[in-house]
């Protein structure tokens, strides 16, 4: 192809307004989306939003010395959700590498991100080409105290660790975009998809979703590509189209008045409508990238692949909707129970046992969610979010069941019954959570557990009443305040009867027969 | 009384406390007040620690908190079942991570750190009733085979004082040797934990890469750090590996040990084959003669068991092992080091340049790193960092790991005619501190033998096969009672999982070897 000095619609110097029409801009985007796991990409703390700084971290999101990474399972299935909805090819094996440089928000002075082998390859959306999709590690953030709000010209900056390691999908498009408008568009689209599949908040103002544009220009006929800059973190709709457009007309000005286009880094400054250069060519960075020694490379199989399809099959958002609707489930309820679909689907399973008597769905869905789950390692999230790709794909927890209900000694139909005689009163909250307990040491039946250990629950009859009046008797100082109105002072009276029935009685009877005793 | 108890192995003072003929407290405040003397004595003794434990621990079998510090969900109380191992105090190497001692990894750059957490692998010795006694000094980052790099003073070998002891774990090895701790834990990278046990008369063990967690212990190069046991004899290394196994959530690159290890009680080596590369002999050096006098005389020794021993073997690629080692470990080191930067922990060197009025930031790193880390370390990030450089790369690091894995395949092939291959563990004795200070080619000669294995991922035993007469001993701690002579080291390698059989051959030939580990006791 011809140089731009020989095409026919470069113009003449000095051309008039009228040809500078004749450039055509050339535009990519990369996209950072942090992506909807429980924790962080490499490490097992919980993803940060808002909270105090510094307090989300750990030795590892700190890179303190000795601290090894994990990948976490879960951003690779969404990364390959991400992958399938854009048409990718999926490696069956993707690697990490370190891209190595120094920077305070940045603790390991390395950041692990996926090089020549990403997670995936090509693909489309709309008209515009997918290049590859990977995986990485978000920096911490750095706060500059100062007028300037930069490191340049701040008195201090401070870090907060908390964003340090959230999982990032990065999305890098081929250059097919040609306006500004075209370009924001786009990115709505990608962002509504994003959101449809339930990977991420995709939220710019937050920073769950950013943007870089790279932008070049060339004569309008010509296939080639001219010197590109990058426009770093253009982070609303309105911005990518005010920036891009910006850096189309300061390219123009460069052009048109001969002189060449410099490849470099650029801020865009919306208050000003300026664009400054944040590197220039002789800092440029060698990143020295090398496969990442302490990851097995990620191995993707067909339990993975199945489990990706699935997610597509029925999105997330569609699952809770149905929750909602069929089921009347809370919206927490409903997206926490589709957000992490092992739970989801314990939770039908358990919904389908037939149990007598029935429990409640929202009952059910509360038990699945805040006991059981809770109680299967931590929190219940571990499976998830822990552990990546080949080398612990198939590798249980220590001691533990890997946060899946499914591998538990808890059967859907046991957790059915006894959420079940729960709803029926047969037995009280306190005393089914022990029978919990002994299901998730033992496994078993649970009506046979609560009729051997005799936690069935107590009517409320005179044996009632008499431990009432009992315990209304050992806390006099606290009867007489209940007495003078001051409802709170009710506890230790309460407390004394659950201890004494070991929480076998109903909490509302027993604060209904206290206060009928005390007369208030 | 305290000849007696120092004369018990780790694994004789194990069963005597089981048996209830001698107490776990007196073992650890015995071993306690022998560590802290040296402490004590700095350079006037054998510079053996960075620090020594104040008290005892409580009781074994108190609650402890389970190790996995950065997966919450997995932390949980239990408890410790603290017997199998005692209550026999345990030597750790500076740069395993303890939650209440200082971790410094022998360097400047983090004097008196202590970080938050404990090593997988120490909290795993400690749970199984090893309770930490003191960390031991170290070439600085694991970085030399002195132990002449520690911001801490070298430390001496007990056999000579005017020498050194091996490193990186040379105080590790030299605790053990002069009776200073029951036994001690390295780490080994390129024959950092063998040879050592080698110059200083000790038994050591690099395990196969993966057996063990990395967790916890501060980086040298990811892909080739490994910790091991150094100890008093066979049976304590089988001892200490057997509890320190085992997949850690915390390490990605760990695995499961196929095998549960057992304790050796081979005595023969009936239909054993041993194999002897054909490339012993380094370019630009040779084995000394008394090394290569004791590694034929344990040559003999095994045909006398019933080995065979097979000269006709071949490990083409190992001669450029040291090569592509020093490509490897140093680029992987240049990345693993980057944390040390000063903004977080350790050494933050005040910054006099300013820019705008503000601290220079990359002011600020450049005089942190240059006053923090020492000239070894200095040089193996210049190397490192150039050797991943972008136009290099491929020169570089790319053809470092083709000889990696053709390195690995020699060691496939040749474990296909034959069970171990053993060689020297070092070409040398333990040589005069500074000797080689100035010529860092000719210290990293001294890991000729171990390097391969390494770089290979397989288990490699250094065990004590007698002492060299080349070199008269100066300066004994009581030693020359003993005869003269330095301690020589045979190294025993298998395949990848192979512990229990290297560990059943050196356990037979130590047993006819007879080699009194206890010689250089102060
Ligand atoms: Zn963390």
């Amino acid at each position: 192809m011809s140089e731009p000095a020989t095409t026919p619609t470069q113009p003449p110097e000095g051309g008039s307004p009228k040809q500078k029409d004749s450039y055509e801009a050339v535009i990519g985007l990369e996209i950072h989306v942090q992506l909807a796991t429980v924790t962080k990409m490499f490490c097992g703390c919980e993803l940060s939003f808002g909270e105090p700084p510094n307090t989300r971290t750990c030795p590892v999101c700190l890179g303190l010395p000795g601290s090894l990474p994990v990948a976490n399972a879960h951003a690779v299935h969404l990364g390959l959700v991400i992958g399938l909805a854009l048409g990718c090819e999926l490696a069956p094996r993707s690697v990490f590498h370190r891209k190595n440089y120094f920077y305070p928000d940045l603790p390991k002075g390395y950041q692990i991100s996926q090089y020549d082998e990403p997670l995936c390859r090509g693909g489309a959306l709309g008209e515009v080409r997918i290049r590859r999709v990977h995986l990485e590690e978000d920096a911490a953030k750095l706060i500059h105290v100062g007028s300037s709000g930069r490191i340049h010209g701040s008195d201090a900056s401070i870090v907060d660790f908390n964003r340090g390691g959230t999982p990032l999908a990065e999305i890098v498009t081929e250059p097919d975009l040609r306006t500004p408008e075209q370009a924001s568009e786009w990115l709505k689209l990608l962002r509504t998809t994003l959101r449809q599949l339930g990977v991420s908040d995709v939220n710019m103002e937050e920073g769950s979703l950013r943007c870089d544009a790279n932008i070049s220009l060339r004569p309008a006929c010509s296939a080639e590509l001219g010197t590109k800059t990058e426009l770093k973190n253009v982070n609303s709709f309105r911005f990518i189209e005010r920036g891009i457009r910006a850096e189309i007309a300061r390219q123009e000005r460069i052009l048109h008045a001969g002189r060449q286009v410099v490849q470099e880094t650029l801020h865009y400054d919306p208050a000003s409508d300026r664009i400054t250069s944040l590197r220039s060519k002789e800092e440029a960075h060698d990143y020295r990238y090398f496969p990442e020694p302490d990851l097995l490379p990620v191995a993707i199989d067909q339990h993975m692949l199945a489990a990706a399809r699935q997610a597509l099959s029925e999105l997330p958002s569609e699952r809770a909707a149905r929750f909602q609707r069929q089921l009347a489930l809370s919206l927490e309820t409903a997206q926490l129970l589709s957000f992490r679909s092992e739970l989801g689907d314990y939770f039908e399973a358990a919904l389908a046992a037939g149990a007598d008597p029935a429990p409640p769905a929202q009952a059910l869905a509360n038990w699945v969610t805040g006991e059981l789950a809770p109680r299967l390692g931590g929190y219940g999230r571990e499976h998830d979010d822990r552990g990546g790709g080949s080398a612990v794909a198939d590798e249980p927890v220590d001691g533990g069941v890997g946060g899946d209900p499914v591998n538990s000694r808890v059967t859907p139909a046991a957790l059915a019954a006894l959420v079940g005689m729960t709803a029926a009163k047969q037995v009280s909250v306190g005393a089914a959570r022990q029978v919990l307990d002994r299901l998730i040491a033992e496994g078993g039946d649970p009506r046979a557990i609560v009729e051997a250990e005799g936690l069935a629950a107590m009517d409320g009859g005179d044996e009632l009443a008499a431990i009432v009046a009992a315990a209304i008797a050992a806390n006099a100082d606290a009867a007489q305040r209940v007495r003078e109105g001051n409802a709170k002072a009710v506890g230790p009276i309460v407390g004394q009867v659950m201890r004494q029935t070991r929480g076998r009685a109903d909490g509302t009877e027993v604060a209904r027969l206290v206060n009928e005793q005390l007369g208030v | 009384m305290s000849a007696e108890v120092l004369a018990l192995s780790a694994a004789q003072a194990s069963a005597a406390i089981g048996a209830g003929e001698l107490d776990a407290g007196e073992l650890f405040s015995f071993y306690r007040e022998r560590a802290e003397a040296d402490r004590e004595a700095g350079q006037e003794g054998l510079n053996c620690f960075t620090w020594v434990a104040r008290e005892a621990p409580g009781k074994a079998g108190t609650r402890v908190r389970e190790t996995v510090p950065h997966w919450p969900d997995t932390v949980r109380m239990h408890e410790s079942a603290g017997s199998s191992l005692a209550g026999v105090p345990l030597a750790v190497k500076d740069l395993f991570c303890t939650e209440d001692a200082p971790s410094q990894s022998g360097s400047r750059m983090l004097e008196g750190y202590t970080p938050p957490y404990t090593a997988s692998a120490v909290a795993r010795l400690r749970e199984a009733g090893a309770p930490l006694l003191a960390k031991t000094n170290q070439d600085e980052f694991a970085m030399g085979s002195s132990t002449e790099n520690s911001a801490f003073g070298p430390t001496l070998n007990p056999w000579d004082r005017t020498r050194v002891p091996g490193g990186s774990s040379g105080g590790s090895a030299a605790a053990v040797a002069a009776g200073l701790a029951p036994w001690a834990l390295g780490t080994d990278t390129g024959g950092s934990i063998r040879q050592p046990a080698s110059l200083c008369g000790v038994v050591g063990l690099k395990p196969t890469y993966g057996s063990v967690s990395r967790y916890g212990m501060i980086a040298f190069a990811s892909s080739l750090d490994q910790a091991g046991p150094l100890t008093r004899d066979v049976t304590d290394a089988a001892l200490m590996l057997a509890h320190m196994i085992g997949r850690d959530a915390c390490d990605a690159t760990s695995l499961a040990h196929p095998q549960q290890i057992a304790l050796p009680s081979a005595e023969r080596l009936d239909g054993v084959r041993i194999g002897v590369p054909a490339e012993l002999e380094p370019e630009g050096s040779s084995i000394e003669d008394g090394v290569r006098r004791c590694f034929h005389r344990a040559l003999a020794l095994a045909e006398e068991l019933g080995a065979q021993v097979n000269t006709d073997i071949s490990l083409p690629h190992a001669p450029y092992g040291l090569s592509a080692y020093y490509i490897l470990a140093p680029a992987e080191a240049s990345s693993n080091l980057a944390r040390f930067d000063g903004v977080r922990y350790g050494l933050r060197a005040a910054s006099s340049s300013k820019v705008e009025g503000a601290t220079d930031l990359l002011d600020m790193y450049t005089r942190t790193r240059h006053d923090g880390f020492g000239r070894e370390v200095k040089r193996r990030i210049m190397l490192g960092t150039y050797a991943l450089s972008s136009g290099y790369y491929e020169a570089y690091y790319g053809r470092a790991q083709k000889v990696r894995t053709k390195i690995a395949e020699d060691f496939a092939t040749a474990f296909a005619s034959v069970d171990l291959i053993a060689t020297p563990t070092s070409p040398g004795v333990a040589f005069a501190l500074g000797e080689k200070t100035a010529d860092p080619w000719s210290m990293y000669l001294s890991d000729y033998f171990t390097v391969p294995m390494s770089l290979a991922g397989i288990p490699a035993i250094s065990i004590p096969c007698g002492l060299s007469d080349e070199h008269a001993r100066a300066g004994a701690n009581g030693a020359e009672a003993n005869g003269s002579g330095l301690p020589v080291g045979l190294q025993l390698a298998g395949p990848a999982f192979s512990e229990n059989k290297l560990l059943d051959a050196a356990h037979a030939l130590e047993r006819a070897i007879a080699f009194d580990s206890t010689a250089a006791h102060v």
